[in-house]
């Protein structure tokens, strides 16, 4: 029984992969978006291969001269830090934590809001009610307050950065979801699908779950997206991980060095890879958005 | 023994003003008396037809029975078994043999679902056979509906007609292999060239499977050609029952009378009687205690404002009209 879910359930997605490749190719910045995302990938899968130098190694150049604060050249692509680290590996391995920390928490933080707007939603009455007074006290939570409290209980740990970015970003797609969810219930087919003898969680899983999927990955873009910013800026404030080095993290060991002012390449590198990413995360949404709210798509 | 029994059936909706017109206002919430006191039952193999205008209680009716919608007061009576009082077993087995389809084909198909999972969803979600007899039966099912399972078992519901999507939900129902079917208006949303087909595959599954069914309609000429046995039901109440040819051709009651007089006939040069009856449907919001129709009949008196005659069941065959003035009306038409 299990087993014949499972290869059903495969089936599906492999009917869906096929879908959503048109979905993304459908729109042209969505396809920018997901070359530019495929390309952050592969240059953190190979992270290490491709980086010239460890991310913490003083580097000389080839006249033997101690490498510091050196702005971009052949020798360097992206210049060095005030201590002499080469950034271009710096901000390779860091594509790695960073992509980690937002496919993570976007994921986890997608799964729980679902969850909850999908329960919240389907059975509705008390059950909404206590699921959404959660919902609406972790929108009263402010980010870095959390962090920080957070941080000081249990140290500068990459488990926890996600921890605390997960439990503030899903708040908005557990309330998303709810309400579609509480749209679709009412349509005839959860009736008749009542009617057959479905029982709440198999309604809720199997008939209002394809239904919400295009605004469910949406929202799943949105959090990878947020999540990656959420990460840079507590990172930048100093609550990031110390052992592994993220985009926040760099722009972090520049403020820390004071050279803000002097080493613009420093700064360049790893806001550039931020913006990138985010946006494209963001362009790949637009395309589920258009499947989501069919009125957005151009006529 | 009756296979469905309604015993003084009612249901009834509460219409809450908003918050401040409850609190400040002090506003109080009113009652649709959408069913009120319904007395029938259905045998084996029989087709109950049940007729009315839009807001009679006929979809409300049927969503009871199904066991999708709990009863306000009164029993639905499930082979001697009170569905409300029933152990897990018997409701489990009412679940599975009373099967429903739904008026809107183009509503009552998941949009994500292919055509041979929406058939498959009973039996799956019932655990009725394996996998393999459910995958079986959906394909000999759809033959059965006169959809080539090679050519529909993986299209979507957007990708058929509205009279394909019918058939489909008619096999999501049959492939459970019920013992009761109720049909709330499946034609009603299906254009008329193709009404006919799928009359005649339901009148022919009905011989060939044998359940009975309880088939809403507000069409009479449908329910003249596939019931047995007919009740019309006026804002929720019911007002005539009978063996459906001595209620179309003989009515007693005057809301049945007007019912059958206006029935279109496909000839201009035919001449219509105009009914004596005035003034529109209303709604059963906070109706008072009497007959519902009172304010519309010509025969009306205080008695029918102030008492309802309820139908008796004990005799299904007989025919009955759920009015105090029989004896005044005149023999025929209104």
């Amino acid at each position: 029984m299990l087993a014949s879910t499972a290869s059903r359930w495969l089936h599906t997605a492999r009917l869906g992969i096929g879908e959503h490749y048109r979905i993304i190719q459908s729109n042209p910045l969505s396809r920018i978006g997901f070359r530019l995302i495929v390309v952050f990938l592969v240059i953190a899968a190979f992270a290490p291969w491709i980086a010239p130098h460890d991310p913490w190694e003083m580097v000389y150049d080839k006249d033997g001269q101690f490498a510091s604060l050196r702005p971009p050249s052949w020798e360097f692509p992206l210049g060095t830090t005030h201590l002499g680290y080469d950034l271009f590996s710096q901000l390779v391995l860091a594509a790695r934590t960073t992509l980690v920390i937002g496919a993570v928490s976007g994921i986890i933080s997608i799964l729980i809001g679902a969850n909850i707007g999908l329960i919240a939603g389907y059975y509705g009455g008390k059950v909404d009610e206590v699921l959404m007074r959660l919902t609406d006290i972790l929108y009263g939570m402010p980010f870095l307050p959390f962090i920080i409290v957070l941080i000081a209980l249990f140290g500068r740990k990459l488990e926890f950065v996600i921890l605390a970015i997960v439990l503030i970003i899903w708040r908005t797609s557990a309330r998303v979801i709810r309400a579609q969810t509480i749209s679709i219930k009412q349509r005839q087919f959860i009736l008749a699908a009542k009617a057959r003898g479905a029982s709440d969680l198999r309604i809720i899983y199997r008939h209002i779950l394809p239904n919400v999927l295009p605004l469910l990955l949406l929202y799943a873009a949105f959090n990878i997206a947020w999540s990656i910013i959420t990460e840079a800026s507590a990172s930048f404030l100093g609550f990031g991980d110390g052992e592994t080095i993220s985009w926040g993290g760099m722009l972090y060991e520049l403020w820390l060095s004071g050279k803000t002012r002097v080493a613009w390449w420093w700064f360049a590198a790893p806001s550039i890879c931020i913006v990138l990413l985010v946006t494209s995360l963001v362009f790949v949404s637009r395309a589920y958005e258009e499947v989501a709210n069919p009125r957005l798509r151009k006529r | 023994m009756a296979l469905i029994e309604l015993n003084q059936l009612t249901r009834h909706f509460e219409i809450r003003p908003g918050l401040v017109d409850r609190t400040v206002r002090g506003k109080p919430s009113r009652l649709i008396k959408a069913v009120e006191s319904l007395n029938i039952a259905v045998g084996e193999n029989e087709i109950l037809g049940i007729a009315g205008e839009s807001g009679c209680g006929k979809s409300t009716t049927c969503m009871m029975i199904a066991g999708l919608l709990p009863p306000t007061r009164g029993q639905i009576i499930y082979r001697g078994s009170d569905l409300a009082t029933a152990d897990a077993a018997v409701r489990k087995e009412h679940r599975r043999n009373v099967q429903m389809i739904f008026q809107d084909p183009y509503e009552s198909l998941n949009p994500r679902f292919r055509v041979a999972d929406i058939v498959a969803e009973g039996p799956r979600a019932l655990r009725l056979w394996d996998q393999k007899e459910i995958g079986d039966r959906v394909e000999s099912m759809l033959a059965g509906v006169g959809l080539n399972p090679g050519k529909y078992t993986e299209r979507f519901p957007h990708e058929l007609s509205g009279g394909e999507r019918q058939r489909v939900g008619i096999a999501s129902a049959l492939v459970m292999q019920p013992v009761m079917i109720i049909a709330d208006e499946p034609l009603s949303m299906l254009d008329v060239s193709i009404r006919a087909g799928i009359l005649d595959l339901f009148r022919e599954l009905q011989d060939q499977r044998g359940f009975s069914s309880v088939y809403v309609s507000h069409d009479l000429a449908i329910l003249g050609n596939v019931a047995d046995r007919l009740m019309v039901m006026y804002l929720g109440q019911a007002m005539e029952v009978g063996p459906v040819e001595q209620v179309i051709r003989s009515p007693k009651h005057p809301y049945t009378r007007a019912l059958i007089g206006a029935v279109a006939v496909p000839d201009p040069r035919v001449k219509r009687p105009v009914p004596k009856i005035s003034g529109d449907i209303s709604r059963p919001i906070d109706p008072p205690p009497g007959c519902r129709f009172a304010p519309r009949c010509p025969y009306a008196d205080d008695s029918c404002h102030d008492t309802f005659l309820e139908l008796d069941t004990s005799d299904p065959t007989r025919h009955q009209a759920a009015c105090h003035r029989l004896h005044v009306l005149p023999d025929e038409g209104l």
